[in-house]
């Protein structure tokens, strides 16, 4: 199975350079936690913000972990190699974006309830958010392939990638802070958690086949 | 059919065309512009509740409709670029841009401007508003691409996968911030059923549409006359013609 060994490879390379995995993680929380000083330590306050910052500092971790998992393999020509030998370069983008939710979406998960008890978010929206963030993350991971791919030969790509990235985030953004919101009022949010369903799965099936497009395109 | 298809790829015979085309072209823009300027200023009524304010309408709602033309144009043209490799289609798409931004930026300035007086506020986040701020994202994304790639051909082609994805996102954009927040009233001029706005207000509202359009065809002309010769500078003609 091709997509299994691919997958094997990415973790294996990407897994191995522990510090990579961290920065993202601390990153999230370090920008979190900002907010408290920004705003005001008042509990009732920093709840009421609370699903839109995790969310936005979500995103913005993901963004950033990009660049982690295409430009070393670019840059050494092991790219170029894995677009030859695989001959699906839609399927070397699948493998790198679930490698990429792995590594650094999964772990995002796992520590953001730590961050909705520091920013006060009721129980029931902490669930919520668990949830929203276990679908959003993967679609932002196969959305920002993208954006990563289409920028690969270009110097000091971070900036340009956040700008054709962050508009096609917005979607995401809004169900996912919309669902966490209407939990912690005591809402049902089946409805958010159903397109959010649905843009991951779209995401799926069709940011493969644009990020693999977009790999051929930069390295030929 | 398919001799004017291939023909149309031909950098050389598109540029004479377009610039025969182009007098008359113009023409007719400042003809439309000075008609339906005239129309929208002094021939058709205040509105009852928004005095001479509607008036803004007469730029606001064509610029709007002009910005998503333009990204639907942009769009189209990078997918045949794409599947038929062909040159003039890139040229076309890069050409449409700058003139998609300039609209989109102009419909969100009048809107401002409109909103003042009316909503009482330069700016709200409103469905619309905010789907068309990101469209305006979406135009500097692909002219950023575009420029920071400095091999034409992988500009073209990464440049027209990022108007695709955008085209495919739009709508999504566009259904997810209406769902998250709306205030901006619904459209006027629909074509199933009889249009929601007086004829003495629609009359001047469509000639500053076409006036619109046809400055659309005009500058895209004029604009991608320009790209062709500064992707063919090398080519035989383009040297002859500059000599000239």
């Amino acid at each position: 199975m091709r997509l299994a060994a691919l997958l094997r490879r990415e973790i294996a390379i990407a897994g191995r350079n522990k510090a990579a995995i961290l920065i993202p993680l601390v990153f999230f929380v370090l920008v979190t936690s900002l907010f408290p000083f920004a705003v005001s330590p008042d509990a009732d306050q920093l709840a009421l913000l609370a699903p839109g910052v995790i969310w936005v500092a979500a995103l913005l971790a993901t963004l950033l972990s990009l660049e982690h998992f295409y430009q070393g393999d670019y840059l050494d020509g092991s790219l170029e190699q894995l677009l030859l030998t695989t001959g699906s370069p839609a399927l070397l983008a699948l493998a790198k974006s679930i490698g990429h939710w792995l590594l650094t979406g999964l772990p995002l998960v796992l520590v953001a309830p730590m961050l909705g008890l520091l920013l006060h978010l009721p129980l029931d929206a902490q669930v919520a958010m668990v949830l929203t963030l276990l679908l959003g993350t993967p679609a932002l991971c196969l959305i920002g392939a993208i954006g990563m791919c289409l920028t690969l030969g270009i110097n000091r790509n971070g900036i340009l990638v956040s700008l054709l990235i962050l508009p096609l985030y917005i979607p995401v953004l809004i169900f996912g802070s919309s669902g966490v919101q209407a939990a912690s009022l005591g809402l049902p949010y089946d409805g958010q958690l159903a397109l959010l369903a649905a843009i991951f799965i779209l995401a799926l099936v069709l940011a493969p086949v644009a990020a693999g497009h977009a790999l051929k395109i930069s390295t030929s | 059919m398919w001799l004017w298809f291939s023909r149309l790829g031909s950098p050389k015979w598109f540029y004479e065309l377009a610039g025969r085309w182009l007098p008359w072209t113009w023409a007719l823009t400042v003809l439309l512009f000075v008609a339906g300027s005239a129309l929208a200023l002094l021939f058709s009524p205040p509105d009852y509740q928004q005095g001479e304010t509607v008036r803004i309408m007469y730029l606001h709602v064509p610029a709007a409709f002009l910005s998503m033309a333009c990204y639907l144009t942009m769009a189209i043209a990078s997918v045949i670029a794409l599947v038929w490799r062909m040159k003039m289609a890139f040229a076309v798409a890069r050409s449409c841009a700058p003139i998609g931004a300039a609209m989109t930026a102009l419909a969100l300035f009048t809107g401002a401007v409109w909103g003042k007086p009316i909503w009482g506020t330069w700016w709200e986040w409103d469905a619309r508003l905010t789907s068309e701020l990101v469209l305006l994202f979406l135009y500097l994304g692909y002219i950023a691409l575009h420029e920071s790639i400095s091999e034409q051909s992988q500009a073209d082609r990464a440049a027209a996968v990022l108007a695709i994805v955008g085209v495919v996102n739009l709508p999504i954009i566009h259904f997810s911030v209406d769902w998250w927040n709306t205030l901006h009233q619904g459209a006027s001029i629909s074509r199933l059923q009889k249009p929601a706005i007086d004829a003495s207000m629609l009359w001047p509202l469509f000639t500053m549409l076409a006036a619109f359009f046809a400055f659309f065809a005009a500058s895209l002309m004029s604009r991608v006359r320009n790209e062709i010769l500064k992707r063919e500078a090398a080519s035989r003609w383009v040297k002859a013609l500059v000599k000239a």
